[in-house]
């Protein structure tokens, strides 16, 4: 499995996801800095990391999305390389168009850095295929700008098509609304493009794969791609 | 040369929890019949090109592109002299 980390001035879980990457599938990921033309050949995924890239100035997301390495980006993208975009690599995502909808400031305003319990809601995918369906699990979030909003359509359309990954829940996997952290449309956490190639979410798996760090929810999903990747 | 400035504000529907912050804080202070709030961005461009129809058209093309979200967001451009 040959993957690749795109760093942003700003980006700061860069490290997370390597360490966990190399730590769960045995493999280091390349770091590429975001001013290169171009990524490493044959890559089985690219992940875009958390962080505050470029202050977050403008929107989140928004200056890392026009940064020279995303149309690479989009390109191995169209030609099936996986593409996980975490928290801020989320906003990168659907700021260059990777992904549906956007992701606006909390609704109560405030930074929220805490546990909340997810529902998985499709294992069809690279990504969570070693989760159960419904399966409750524990991830961290730390984020401002995690309310996530498409228009009517498209969220339907996103129902319809299987495309929504993760729920905000609370531990009985319902999506309520006290779960919810930051006022996202139907509790909405992480979503897939069209073809499940692309996943971008708001919490942070890469942060919580060591018992050491508290808890091990977030390793199926780097188990998942290994499987599939390898 | 031509100046323009844009106007970004949260789409018609998409809550603004800042605005309604801000309405609140308004209200505390003891503003009243205050209906709503809508906070945006307010950018300033000074561009090279004289012609404004064609500073317009720039301008747009850059909103379109990068200075506003256009999933969630609208924008208005002003072009003077």
């Amino acid at each position: 499995m040959k993957s690749a980390v795109i760093v942003f001035p700003g980006s700061n879980c860069d490290r997370d996801i390597a360490v966990t990457l190399t730590k769960v599938t045995g493999h280091k990921p390349e770091m590429v800095w975001h001013r290169d033309a171009t990524l490493p050949d044959d890559l089985d995924l690219v992940a875009v990391p958390g962080g505050f890239s470029y202050g977050d100035y403008l929107r989140s997301g928004a200056m890392a999305a026009n940064s020279p390495i995303i149309s690479d980006l989009k390109k191995r993208a169209d030609e099936g390389v996986f593409v996980l975009g975490i928290c801020n690599g989320f906003q990168i995502l659907t700021e260059c168009g990777l992904l549906p909808g956007a992701l606006l400031r909390n609704r109560d305003l405030k930074y929220v850095c805490r546990d909340v319990t997810l529902s998985v809601e499709q294992t069809d995918s690279v990504f969570t295929g070693k989760y159960k369906q419904g399966e409750v699990v524990r991830i961290p979030v730390g984020h401002h700008d995690g309310n996530y909003l498409a228009d009517d359509d498209t969220l339907q359309q996103l129902e319809d098509d299987g495309r929504v990954a993760f729920r905000y829940c609370n531990d009985n996997g319902a999506a309520s609304d006290e779960a919810n952290p930051n006022g996202s449309a139907r509790n909405i956490a992480g979503v897939f493009n069209e073809k499940r190639t692309v996943l971008g979410m708001m919490p942070h798996p890469e942060r919580l794969a060591d018992t050491r760090l508290g808890g091990c929810d977030g390793i199926p999903m780097f188990e998942s791609l290994l499987d599939r990747l390898s | 040369m031509a100046k323009a400035t844009v106007h970004v504000t949260l789409k018609t529907g998409v809550l603004d929890p800042q605005g309604k912050a801000i309405q609140h804080a308004l209200e505390t202070l003891g503003f009243s019949g205050i209906e709503s709030v809508r906070q945006g961005k307010f950018i300033e461009l000074d561009l090279a090109e004289a012609d404004k129809a064609k500073a317009q058209t720039a301008v747009e093309g850059m909103c379109e592109k990068l200075l506003a979200n256009t999933v969630i967001e609208t924008y208005r451009v002003e072009v003077s002299d």
